[in-house]
């Protein structure tokens, strides 16, 4: 078929040049990586057409010259064919294909962490001041045993005679949830190491193997299993402080990962195990799990490698039924199990599923942790959960629903200048993060993104210090699972049911 | 309506309170006259919506059976909780509680006591595996939550607790405690911010030999009760009092956890302490807050605890709330005020404030020798 000549997708956004400020230093042709400026002799030009808004150009602008600006020319108005329903019928009508997109869905779904709101003590119980007590946020991630035994010395002292399965010790219950070599750079991988060491928390590689510039960073990674088992030996397995089995991503559950060829270069090349140029291809299930007793038996013989030293996690999308799901993960022996809700990010999915398949994080996690305590098995896994934590306030809710921690990855790109442009997938990230070209990977300097997701991880742990200071209580284990410390605000009486919370005023 | 059970809309009750605890570790037998002198002392920590007391060694003559105290709203319910109990226990004796009119206390439910003990054929098969003691839990569960009118609030050996709405000291006088002996006492002054007056929501809560007063509210409730669901017991009380008897009754009872140890479950120390202890200590102090963290009981709160072998007294891990300890001779006294026992014993040998989260324990002189022949006070 002939290609016509035309496109109906009009730009949409306009870079502005102000060219009585610009200077024509040309810093934006260099800081852009969609190639949306060009000199044109006297002055800087626009390719409005590849602006994305990425934010990166007028960042750097040292004159304030730059304006991106919202397209203002108008597709007609309709509540119901809405601008990028008609926009994405163009492109496929253009390209035969399935539409693609990175980050999480844009849909403006209910975010029920907005209508949940939290507790504080007044005179029946004192608030605890975090600058003068103790405020313990140390957590502790892998299976618990449901009561301990003990044996008693010459002097009748207790010791311990429950053997402890391994926990992953966190300072903070945060970890960086996980993105793979290759998805995103490799500076970008080393700021979250150099943050993580740092606060006493971990990253997770992702599905990407490990680059040997992280194996020092062992004992404050995670390192993923998927289904495409990319860069998985023996050293790898061993070489982090937790294995994680990826079944599915909140982005897309149900569906696998396509990392193009043109971006296996040599070093992604050996840190996956596979042929430079080579497509690498996770596919949709794991080929040797086609049901629960299948993931048992990846799980144990992960533990088999690992010598029972390490926690499995196994980490699911928030589909319908996950409650009994998670209750048969942990049936099957995982020690963690990461649950991503449908607005976790991703570096690339059809939006087809980014915007329709899965739940929201709150009511999985809420459901999920219900099931597991009603069958009496909460203790055997702990619980991250994931999929767009925006805030301490988040985490404060998710925890308080029922998690032992959160996990945030979309929140960790914007700390490294991330402006959620949803463009991941294309390789051409302005910010050096989810890309391969060297002149823009080299932009990111780990130490210093690493300084930055130390400070917003640091602080969103004194704040979350203040909320337990406020509610009265001194350990972050007094807030997990307790509900009652939670209202719901402009919810339906199933929503609340649903949450496991009582609307507010009650 | 006397309300017996909570039927406020209320997650839970919560209250401000007064406390006291006398005990002889030689079990020498005290009347009921001194325990309500220190308590009415602590008058004004009350609002005279609740008091209670509690006794050890007042049965002797009934030692090895279970002395059930139940409160009913109307006949029909006992009736009913009678017809449960001919089913499930052989009832040795039952009388109602003797109560004496005082001017203070004009309102009361009808107050039973029965001396049982379970069949070894009870018809109750669901809980026909279950030990005696077991199957008291249960049955107390099931009465307090099914039994509409009636509340178990006593359910132990050789031991009662004796409360309804009221001051303490007009408590005392309904119930004529100074007719009553034991060897250790406990009482209870209440405050209740959110509730009017209810019976079975006064201290002492107790269950099988466990009692417990408490001053304080639990931030952590929420949790707290969470995890005691999933080990299927059932909150239908909604105090934190009912709580702390609950994670006693866990940790004690059920996971056989030493009692010095298990109080550092409910008060543990923080990370700052264990990362400096040596190896082992620190290897079980970490397990306990890995496994045990929902147990831990955050917030404000100073309760006395009575069981069979003793009496413990202590604080939460910062110390909100007030509590004295006092010894003389083989007499430990516990009050939320140093007022409180020095109007039952003036010059004390010894009198302290105990640190947050340090508990002031005492056993029996019998329980220690036994505990010491297999190995030291923690093995209990």
């Amino acid at each position: 078929m002939t290609k016509s000549s035309f496109s109906n997708i009009q730009s949409e956004y306009l870079a502005v040049i102000d060219h009585n400020k610009c200077v024509r230093c040309k810093r934006c042709i260099q800081n852009c990586g969609w190639g949306t400026y060009s000199f044109g002799g006297d002055k800087i030009l626009a390719d409005h057409s590849k602006c994305v808004a990425c934010g990166r150009c007028y960042t750097y602008c040292p004159e304030g010259a730059i304006s991106i600006i919202k397209n203002p020319t108008v597709i007609r108005e309709n509540a119901n064919w809405q601008e990028p329903l008609v926009k994405n019928i163009w492109r496929q009508s253009e390209t035969g294909g399935i539409v693609i997109s990175g980050m999480g869905t844009t849909f403006k779904y209910k975010k029920y962490f907005d209508h949940i709101l939290l507790d504080a003590c007044q005179v029946t119980n004192p608030s605890i001041d975090p600058l003068r007590e103790p405020m313990e946020l140390r957590t502790f991630l892998g299976k618990k045993p449901s009561k301990l035994d003990f044996d008693f010395d010459e002097k009748g002292e207790p010791v311990l005679k429950t053997k402890m399965p391994p926990q992953i010790e966190l300072q903070t219950p945060f970890v960086f949830g996980a993105m793979s070599y290759g998805s995103i750079s490799l500076n970008a991988q080393k700021a979250m190491a150099l943050a993580a060491r740092a606060l006493g928390i971990v990253m997770n590689t992702g599905e990407g193997g490990l680059h040997d510039d992280l194996v020092p960073f062992g004992k404050n990674i995670i390192v993923q299993v998927a289904s495409g088992r990319f860069g998985v030996h023996r050293d790898y397995l061993n070489s982090g402080v937790a294995v994680e089995i990826k079944i599915g991503q909140g982005a897309k559950p149900g569906i696998g990962g396509h990392l193009p060829g043109e971006k296996i270069g040599i070093d992604i090349s050996r840190t996956r195990m596979i042929p430079v140029g080579t497509d690498a291809i996770s596919p949709a299930p794991h080929h040797d799990i086609y049901s629960i007793e299948d993931l048992r038996q990846l799980i144990y013989a992960i533990k088999e490698a690992t010598d029972y030293e390490k926690p499995v996690s196994v980490k699911v999308a928030a589909v319908h039924n996950i409650a009994a799901i998670v209750s048969g993960i942990v049936r099957a022996g995982a020690d963690i199990v990461y649950i991503d809700g449908y607005s976790g990010g991703t570096g690339a999915a059809p939006i087809v599923i980014r915007d329709h398949v899965g739940i929201p994080i709150e009511l999985a996690l809420a459901q999920v942790d219900e099931r597991l305590r009603e069958e009496g098995i909460r203790n055997e896994a702990s619980i991250i959960a994931a999929g767009s934590i925006r805030s301490s306030a988040d985490a404060v809710k998710a925890i308080a629903l029922g998690a032992d921690a959160v996990a945030i990855g979309t929140a960790a790109l914007i700390v490294m200048g991330c402006h959620v442009c949803g463009k991941c997938n294309t390789g051409n990230c302005s910010w050096g993060i989810t890309t391969q070209r060297p002149e823009l990977v080299r932009r990111l300097d780990p130490e210093v993104y690493g300084e930055r997701l130390y400070n917003l991880i640091s602080a969103w742990s004194h704040e979350i210090q203040e909320v337990l200071g406020a509610m009265g209580v001194n350990s972050i284990e007094s807030l997990r699972g307790s509900r009652e410390r939670l209202r719901g605000i402009e919810l339906s009486d199933a929503e609340l049911k649903a949450l496991g919370i009582k609307h507010a005023g009650l | 309506m006397l309300k017996i059970k909570n039927k406020f809309n209320t997650e839970r009750d919560i209250s401000g309170c007064g406390l006291c605890g006398i005990i002889n570790a030689k079990k020498v037998k005290t009347n009921g006259s001194d325990i309500k002198k220190a308590i009415s002392v602590e008058h004004d920590r009350g609002n005279g919506l609740g008091g209670g007391f509690a006794v050890y060694g007042n049965y002797p003559d009934y030692a090895d059976i279970y002395a059930f105290h139940i409160m009913y709203d109307n006949l029909s319910a006992k009736t009913d909780v009678e017809e449960y109990l001919r089913n499930n226990f052989i009832v040795e004796k039952e009388e109602p509680i003797p109560t004496f009119k005082t001017s203070k206390i004009y309102d009361h439910p009808y107050l039973h006591r029965y001396f049982i003990k379970p069949k070894s054929d009870r018809q109750d098969k669901l809980f026909h595996e279950l030990e005696d003691d077991d199957f008291v839990v249960n049955s107390v569960m099931l009465i307090n939550q099914n039994y509409d009118g009636a509340y178990v609030f006593s359910s132990g050996k050789n031991m009662g607790a004796f409360k309804g709405v009221g001051y303490p000291e007009d408590v005392a006088d309904f119930y004529r405690l100074e007719e009553i002996e034991g060897y250790m006492w406990t009482a209870h002054n209440r405050f209740p911010t959110n509730t009017p007056g209810w019976w079975g929501g006064a201290h002492p809560f107790t269950l099988l030999d466990w009692s417990i007063v408490h001053n304080g509210e639990i931030s952590s409730y929420g949790i707290n009760k969470r995890y005691l669901e999933m080990y299927k017991y059932n909150l239908a009380l909604r105090t934190d009092t009912e709580v702390i008897t609950y994670i006693l009754d866990l940790l004690i009872r059920k996971h056989k956890i030493p009692v010095r140890l298990a109080l550092t479950v409910l008060a543990s120390p923080f990370y700052q302490k264990i990362d400096k202890m040596e190896n082992d200590k620190k290897k079980l102090f970490t397990a306990l807050r890995q496994v045990y963290g929902s147990a831990l009981l955050n917030g404000p709160f100073a309760i006395v605890f009575g069981y069979s072998g003793g009496m413990v007294a202590m604080n939460d891990r910062i110390k909100l709330r007030p509590l004295v300890a006092a010894s003389n001779g083989d007499f430990t006294y516990v009050a939320s005020e140093e007022a409180a026992i020095r109007a039952v014993c003036q010059s004390p040998d010894m009198v302290w404030s105990p640190k947050a989260g340090d508990p002031v324990m005492v056993e029996f002189d019998d329980i220690k020798e036994k505990a010491s022949l297999k190995g030291g006070l923690l093995s209990l």
